[in-house]
């Protein structure tokens, strides 16, 4: 195949599929309990150095317990997959966990404005940077979704999105037009979360799916956290309802209102107060800190957060929130 | 005459060119305002999807995110990303809403960086969903106020296509084929572009500008149509909708 024009990025991850399958021939397809503690499973899946994949979209459905975890087990030289990377991106920052990125859209809170700690980051030249658009990105998870080395598709040619990403262009064997060749991305470890799952990985959810069955497919190591653990009983009452399947997954845990501050659709809304106190308070270093270690350096777990915001009483706020009921507040 | 601002009047206008009946992929912000407004004037069938995978939701209020809870509030379908780009690569989506830190004559966006890709004076977010809308979408426009730091003679990183360079060249570049930016409103003027060099050219000029304010806003030379005619300005009824049903709390419209 002649290639007509290529970007210049940096290609983060190999797009090899055999090795993929390779990887994927070793896991494990029995039916074991997953489920342990956030910690042991960033302990035992996240390395130093891995490409990282984090499941939602924007502040939603985003994982977020997973990454303060990631920060206080000091995490370091991730490559992040930067695909409506928000809140979880800002956290990420804060921790400087990712030394390179493939850009969807980062630094921004999409209404709220732009993270001066996301953006600080990304300009001080620690971070190498690969550009790429969000369906780019879904593109690309989907071909490795698929075992394939790339998928054509139709955008991002003619611009410095192209001329600045890892794509390259070809002509259609069967049409003679031009495609971008997007390849694909297979994270080494990715977390999503969901409502519920059971304790081998069976994960469901509500709502908007973003991209994240083929985020489950493609990666390497996967693990669910979710809002409640439910029985295997009831997973197989209702098949239709299973988005993930067991077999993807290496662990389970059930880490209630996990996707705080953000939205969990159905579930809660997000907290614009405290979204609000991170983008004014990552302005001054010497608060910032301050703000980090109550928060997420000097908290146990996700429920020692929950607890320093407002604790139940917050989360039935947010609830109510979530299913638009008027209050006085 | 009413009394407005600049964000209501860009609304304003975005909101008729919707059509009952048209799809629009839309961002938060100004542009779901518009497309909420349409809704509830002219055209109630108007089909609205958000990038993250809400197709046609009843928008209770202004979403925060392109993907929250209200994005799919009495959906017709909570999809996928997948789902809404596949939709408008296969030429199912009419229009589309897009800003950025600057635009050039032929409607290419920035919303990369600021100066150099490596060294950036400013990083920005990047494409999120910009490129793949702008390169699949039947017809792009943009709302942005008329200023020549942002009317720019050469974006500093095309995140987005808009024309490219004129003339035959996205054509040539692979993008779909017959889509485009389509007319770009601002809070002087309305302007689309020359058929042939794909450049920028003034249609109507908003009340209380002149020809000479919106050239001297501009960081290019601007094409002029043969009939240039005034924008209507919003609507009283316009603006009790906008103000009272979908921006309340002001969060877009500013009030």
């Amino acid at each position: 195949m002649e290639i007509l024009d290529q970007g210049k990025g940096e290609l983060f991850v190999d797009p090899d599929p055999d090795k993929l399958r390779g990887f994927f021939r070793g896991k494990n397809r029995k039916l074991i309990d997953k489920c342990m503690t956030l910690k042991d499973a960033v302990d035992k899946f996240v390395n130093n150095g891995d490409y990282l994949g984090i499941g939602g979209f924007g502040a939603n459905r985003t994982p977020i317990a997973a990454c303060h975890e990631i920060l206080r087990q000091g995490k370091k030289n991730l490559g992040f997959a930067g695909h409506t990377a928000t809140h979880d991106m800002q956290i990420l920052s804060a921790g400087e966990a990712y030394d390179r990125i493939d850009v969807a859209y980062v630094v921004g809170l999409e209404a709220r404005g732009l993270s001066s700690c996301s953006r600080k980051y990304l300009e001080s030249g620690k971070v190498k940077i690969t550009e790429w658009t969000n369906y780019s990105l879904t593109v690309r998870l989907q071909a490795a979704a698929m075992g394939v080395p790339y998928l054509p598709a139709r955008n991002i040619m003619g611009t410095d999105t192209f001329n600045y990403s890892a794509a390259k262009m070809a002509e259609c064997p069967f049409t003679g037009k031009k495609l971008a060749l997007l390849p694909a991305l297979s994270p080494d470890v990715s977390f999503i979360h969901v409502h519920e799952a059971d304790m081998y990985g069976n994960a469901r959810f509500k709502g908007i799916a973003t991209s994240d069955i083929d985020l489950a497919k493609a990666s390497k190591r996967l693990i669910i956290t979710c809002e409640r653990l439910i029985s295997n009983d009831e997973i197989r009452r209702d098949p239709s309802s299973t988005k993930i399947p067991y077999f993807l997954v290496d662990a389970v845990c059930e880490v209630p209102y996990g996707a705080y501050p953000g939205t969990m659709p159905y579930e809660y809304f997000s907290d614009e107060e405290h979204i609000k106190e991170w983008m004014s308070t990552e302005k001054d270093p010497d608060a910032f800190k301050e703000f980090l270690d109550r928060n997420i350096y000097n908290v146990k777990d996700n429920d020692g957060y929950i607890m320093e915001n407002g604790g139940l009483k917050k989360m039935q706020k947010l609830r109510r929130k979530e299913f638009l009921f008027k209050e006085e507040d | 005459m009413a009394d407005y601002n600049m964000m209501e009047m860009m609304i304003s206008v975005a909101s008729r060119e919707l059509e009952n009946g048209a799809t629009v992929g839309v961002g938060t912000g100004a542009p779901c305002a518009a497309a909420m407004l349409a809704q509830k004037m002219a055209s109630p069938e108007l089909i609205i999807m958000f990038e993250a995978g809400g197709i046609s939701p009843e928008l209770p209020e202004m979403p925060i995110s392109v993907g929250d809870s209200r994005t799919f509030h009495k959906a017709l379908m909570a999809g996928s990303m997948g789902d809404i780009m596949e939709s408008c690569s296969r030429g199912f989506v009419d229009y589309t809403f897009l800003g950025g830190a600057q635009i050039d004559m032929y409607g290419n966006l920035n919303s990369t960086v600021i100066g150099d890709h490596a060294n950036p004076k400013v990083r920005l977010p990047g494409s999120g969903g910009a490129n793949d809308f702008a390169s699949f979408c039947w017809r792009m426009m943009v709302m942005t106020p008329q200023d020549a730091r942002r009317f720019v003679e050469k974006v500093d990183f095309m995140t987005t296509p808009g024309w490219l360079e004129g003339g035959d060249s996205r054509a040539e570049s692979g993008l779909p084929l017959d889509a485009g930016p389509y007319k770009i409103i601002t809070n002087m003027a309305v302007m689309d572009f020359e058929p042939v060099s794909k450049r920028m050219r003034i249609i109507s000029v908003n009340p209380g500008y002149s020809l000479q304010d919106i050239q001297d806003n501009c960081g290019f030379e601007l094409l002029k149509a043969d009939k240039i005619v005034e924008t209507q300005a919003p609507t009283e009824e316009e603006l009790r909708i906008l103000r009272e049903e979908v921006d309340p709390y002001g969060y877009v419209i500013g009030r």
